[in-house]
Formats: structure tokens, C-alpha cells, sequence
């Protein structure tokens, strides 16, 4: 026997015009065959009426984990469980998903399936972090789902102190824009710290994100510790027929004002024999350009990747955005992968060392200096790590000439080796 | 859920660790032990008594990588490793060695 509850004020929320989540979860309450995943949902109605009555959060935290592993799940014991008692136990497990989020209908019915066999039938596709959220199982469940989704061949991802599930954009395989093969480094990143993500022992979060090109779908530079945006450095490549055809469909106003003049550094012009002429100097990868006439622009030949490390949103002090500490690397020959994995371990090892409890790398850095944070992982100063230059009222002049040297030196170290 | 331990029942909560953190001794560690199902070595019990240690000192648990560190000092670099303390705590340090030591459940985002 199905308990109900009565639940006056979520029904409100789904009277307004916006889709609500309720409706999905009394659909699993109402509509599904298993009376185990019916009970739970009711269950969990009932208990978030009575949250909205009392105005008061009854979910606790706790210690669940599978076997060999201290993290990937997020334990949450009802604090009013006598009277909810189907969702007594409602622990959400994080899971990984494939890089750039592709999967088939397949994948997605196995794993539907297993959770319908030991849970509450809800799923986040995806959470904020990245992860399938499976939510809503009790403690003993756990293992088995865990067990049975495994053996077929997917993963924990992290919760706690620890390395978190990485993230990439949908990349080269369905955007004209990628400058990079986001889902190798985001697999060959995330695989070298399987061990700290599932056994967390950092001093707080580490996430990597990474994004095929400067757009940035995946906010890689607002929200990740450590970010990899493809990028280029020779010329945009402009296709000069294209640009006719946009001019005769779209009209020349069209391309003044919609490209021309939103141009940041004021770095394009249109001639007046209709000629598209870019300042490839002074162009700052904004992207803007090119995603208005994604025909006739594109990224150009010498592709590669920008690191950035810092990026996160508030928590000791405000949001940050990421810090460039590689202006320009090729990602082309095994070598080049392993620098990029090598960076990545001083930078982790760095912050394991370094960092206070409970903060972030990018507060880490504010707190012991820049200079300080990039001698700890070798990486020299360059002064293509500052973001607008010619913006910035208190740039320091005074060794100016010793550090020019210095650089001088390294360029010509790097150009002879 | 009470435990009995030497014919004397203690207060746990609903996830085993003790109310009344006083009430821990080595008999009761044995018994926390048993219901994780651990056999206690004395590898376990270095752990166990660093941990209960460590808290009379601070009055709160090591994190993880405190411990671990800790560890590799004092009972050698070979065991100052995460892996090694899973070979042991399988469900993790935190959660099966502070319930066996009588630490308070450990709190936070985790």
C-alpha cells in the first residue's frame, strides 16, 4: 500500500507558468508500475510539504561510501523519517559521464534501468558539477547499484576534498570552432587523478574544465581550478567570397553594425571594395566575429592550447576568474600531452601542499602571490600571462629592462633547443 | 542502535558512531570493529590510537591528508600513502577509523 500526502503548496507551484520540478517527480510518484519508487517519491513529497510548512531543511549529512572508495556520494539521512519513512535514507551517488556528454539511447536505458532496480527512479542529467546525479537510494543500495553500473563500465565521480569530475565541451565532432581534442585531455587529465578523486585527501575542491576554443562553453575560465581553452596564433582565416555572400544577403549596415563595431580591440575593417580585413595583432580571440559568419571566419592553422588556473566562484573571497599561466602550447605529439599531465600534477601537488583548509587554488594564489605560485611549479614569467595590458593603470616598470633581458634570454634558450 | 559490549549497552546513532564519546575503549573499539566487519591487526590499531591521539590533542579529526602525512612520519613512508589506508579502512579512514577510534562522525561537504 502506496502512502499520499497531502501537498497543497508544491501543487501551487505547478499551477504557475513555468514547468516545475515537481511534475516530474509526481509523475514517478503517480505514473510508475514499481510501488517501491512510488512510495519514495511520495515520501519525498510529503517531507519537502512539510519543509515548506515549517520552513525548515530536514536532510543530514553522514558517512556512506562503496567499498574502496571515501568519496562520489552525498549521504542524506531524513531528520523526519518516523514520519516519511520511504525516504528515510535518500543518498544521491555522483557518476561520470563520458567526455563532451556523449552517449547512446542504449547507455542511457542500462543505466535507467539499474537505477529503477535500487533507486528512486530520479535523475539529474546533468548536475552543476558535471555529474549523472543519481538520487534518492538507501545506504545498503548504494554498493549494489554501484556494483552493477561498474561492471558495465562506468565510474564514481568526486565529492568532498578531492579531484572533481571533469568536464569538456561537445568538441571537434560537432563544432566548426574547436582548436583542440578536448575529450583526450580531459580523459588523460581526469586518468592520471583517478586516486584523488575517489579518495579524497586535498585541502578542497580541484576542477578541470576544458573548452575547445575561446568560447568557452563549458565556463571553464569562470569555474574551474584548472582550465584548458583551445586556441590559435597565427591568422583568423578569412574567406573572402563568404564575406561577399553575407554582405549580399545581409547587407553591408548588417556587418558594420553586428560585427565591425562590436569588435573589443577595434581590430577589423571593411574596405570599400568590400574586403574583410583583420588585425590579427591586435585580436583577442573574443570569438565574436566568428561566430556571427561562422562561414566565412575561422580559426586559424597554428592551433593550440591557453592554461589557466584559479577560476572559481565565491567562497573565502569572490568570484575569480582564471589566471593565464601558459599563454600558448602545442598539443600535438605525446610529449606535449604528458607537459600539459605534468603541469597538472605540480599544480595539484602544489595546492596539496600549500593551500589552507577548505580553499580553493585561485584563493591560494591571491593569498601567497603569483610570482610564488609559479615558481612552485616552474613555470617562468611572461608577459603574455597579462590580460589587457594596455589597460591596466599600475603596471611596474622598474626592472623592466632587466626583465626584458631575461626573457630575451629564454626566448632565444627555447628558439636554439 | 545500542551495542552491547561486556554486558553493558551504548548509545549510537544511526550510523554507529558513539553518542557519548567517553564510553570508548579498546573492548567497544573491537565491537565497533565487528560491525564494520574488520578484524582488528595491529596495522589497524596504530591507526586507531594515532587517531584517538591526534583528537585528545586538537579536539577535532585530521583530515585525510593530515593523517596520511602523519602516518608516513611516524610509522614509515610506506604506510604514509592513501592506498594504504584504504587496504585497511576499505570504506575510508574517515568514515571507518573515526568510528572505531570514537570520534565524533565527521562533518562537512563529504
Amino acid at each position: 500500500m502506496v502512502k499520499k500526502y497531502e501537498t497543497p503548496m508544491l501543487d501551487q507551484l505547478e499551477s504557475g507558468p513555468w514547468p516545475s520540478f515537481i511534475t516530474g517527480i509526481r509523475h514517478l510518484a503517480n505514473e510508475h508500475p514499481d510501488e517501491g519508487i512510488q512510495s519514495m517519491t511520495h515520501s519525498l513529497l510529503g517531507q519537502l510539504e512539510h519543509s515548506y510548512e515549517t520552513r525548515k531543511g530536514y536532510w543530514k549529512g553522514g558517512t556512506v561510501s562503496v567499498f574502496g572508495y571515501g568519496g562520489g556520494i552525498i549521504p542524506r539521512f531524513s531528520e523526519v523519517g518516523d514520519a516519511f519513512p520511504a525516504s528515510r535514507e535518500f543518498h544521491t551517488l555522483r557518476v561520470q559521464p563520458p567526455a563532451g556528454n556523449y552517449y547512446t539511447t542504449d547507455m542511457l536505458r542500462q543505466l535507467a534501468d539499474s537505477w529503477e532496480k535500487f533507486g528512486s527512479g530520479l535523475v539529474t542529467f546533468h548536475g552543476q558539477t558535471g555529474n549523472i546525479m543519481f538520487i534518492g537510494t538507501t545506504t545498503e543500495k548504494v554498493q549494489h547499484f554501484f556494483d552493477e553500473i561498474n561492471e558495465y563500465g562506468w565510474d564514481l565521480g568526486g565529492a568532498g576534498p578531492c579531484v572533481r569530475t571533469a568536464m569538456s565541451c561537445i568538441g571537434a565532432a560537432r563544432c566548426e570552432q574547436s582548436c583542440a581534442h578536448e575529450h583526450k585531455i580531459h580523459r588523460l587529465l581526469v586518468n592520471e587523478f583517478m586516486d584523488d578523486m575517489h579518495r579524497p585527501a586535498l585541502p578542497y575542491k580541484f576542477k578541470f574544465k576544458v573548452s575547445g576554443c575561446p568560447n568557452d562553453c563549458q565556463n571553464a575560465i569562470e569555474r574551474s581550478d584548472f582550465a584548458v581553452i583551445g586556441t590559435w596564433r597565427d591568422d583568423m582565416k578569412v574567406d573572402q567570397a563568404e564575406i561577399k555572400n553575407y554582405l549580399n544577403t545581409k547587407g553591408r549596415q548588417y556587418i558594420i553594425d553586428n560585427v565591425v563595431t562590436r569588435c573589443p580591440t577595434q581590430a577589423i575593417s571593411l574596405t570599400d571594395n568590400d574586403e574583410f580585413v583583420v588585425d590579427n595583432r591586435n585580436c583577442v580571440r573574443c570569438m565574436h566575429c566568428l561566430n556571427v559568419m561562422p562561414k566565412a571566419l575561422s580559426p586559424g592553422d597554428d592551433k593550440g592550447i591557453t592554461l589557466l588556473i584559479g577560476g572559481k566562484r565565491t567562497l573565502k573571497i569572490g568570484d575569480l576568474m582564471g589566471t593565464v599561466i601558459v599563454p600558448f602550447m602545442k598539443l600535438e605529439s605525446d610529449d606535449d600531452y604528458e607537459r600539459l599531465v605534468e603541469i597538472a600534477t605540480d599544480t595539484i601537488d602544489f595546492f596539496a601542499e600549500n593551500a589552507l583548509e577548505h580553499e580553493r587554488t585561485g584563493e591560494m594564489i591571491e593569498r601567497i602571490g603569483l610570482v610564488n605560485f609559479l615558481e612552485g611549479i616552474g613555470i617562468e614569467v611572461d608577459p603574455n600571462m597579462i590580460s589587457n595590458p594596455r589597460e591596466i593603470s599600475y603596471i611596474r616598470m622598474d626592472t623592466w629592462d632587466e626583465e626584458a633581458e631575461k626573457w630575451n634570454q629564454r626566448q632565444a634558450e627555447t628558439a636554439a633547443s | 542502535m545500542p551495542i552491547e559490549v561486556n554486558g553493558v549497552s551504548i548509545a549510537t546513532d544511526e550510523e554507529g558512531y558513539l553518542e557519548d564519546l567517553s564510553a570508548w575503549n579498546e573492548d567497544v573499539a573491537k565491537v565497533l570493529a565487528d560491525t564494520e566487519g574488520l578484524d582488528m591487526s595491529n596495522d589497524h590499531w596504530e591507526i586507531v590510537n594515532f587517531l584517538r591521539e591526534y583528537y585528545e590533542e586538537y579536539q577535532i579529526a585530521p583530515a585525510v591528508r593530515v593523517l596520511t602525512k602523519a602516518v608516513g612520519k611516524k610509522l614509515g613512508k610506506e604506510k604514509g600513502t592513501s592506498k594504504y589506508l584504504y587496504e585497511l579502512f576499505p570504506y575510508g579512514p574517515a568514515k571507518q577509523a573515526c568510528k572505531i577510534a570514537g570520534l565524533p562522525k565527521p562533518t562537512g561537504c563529504v
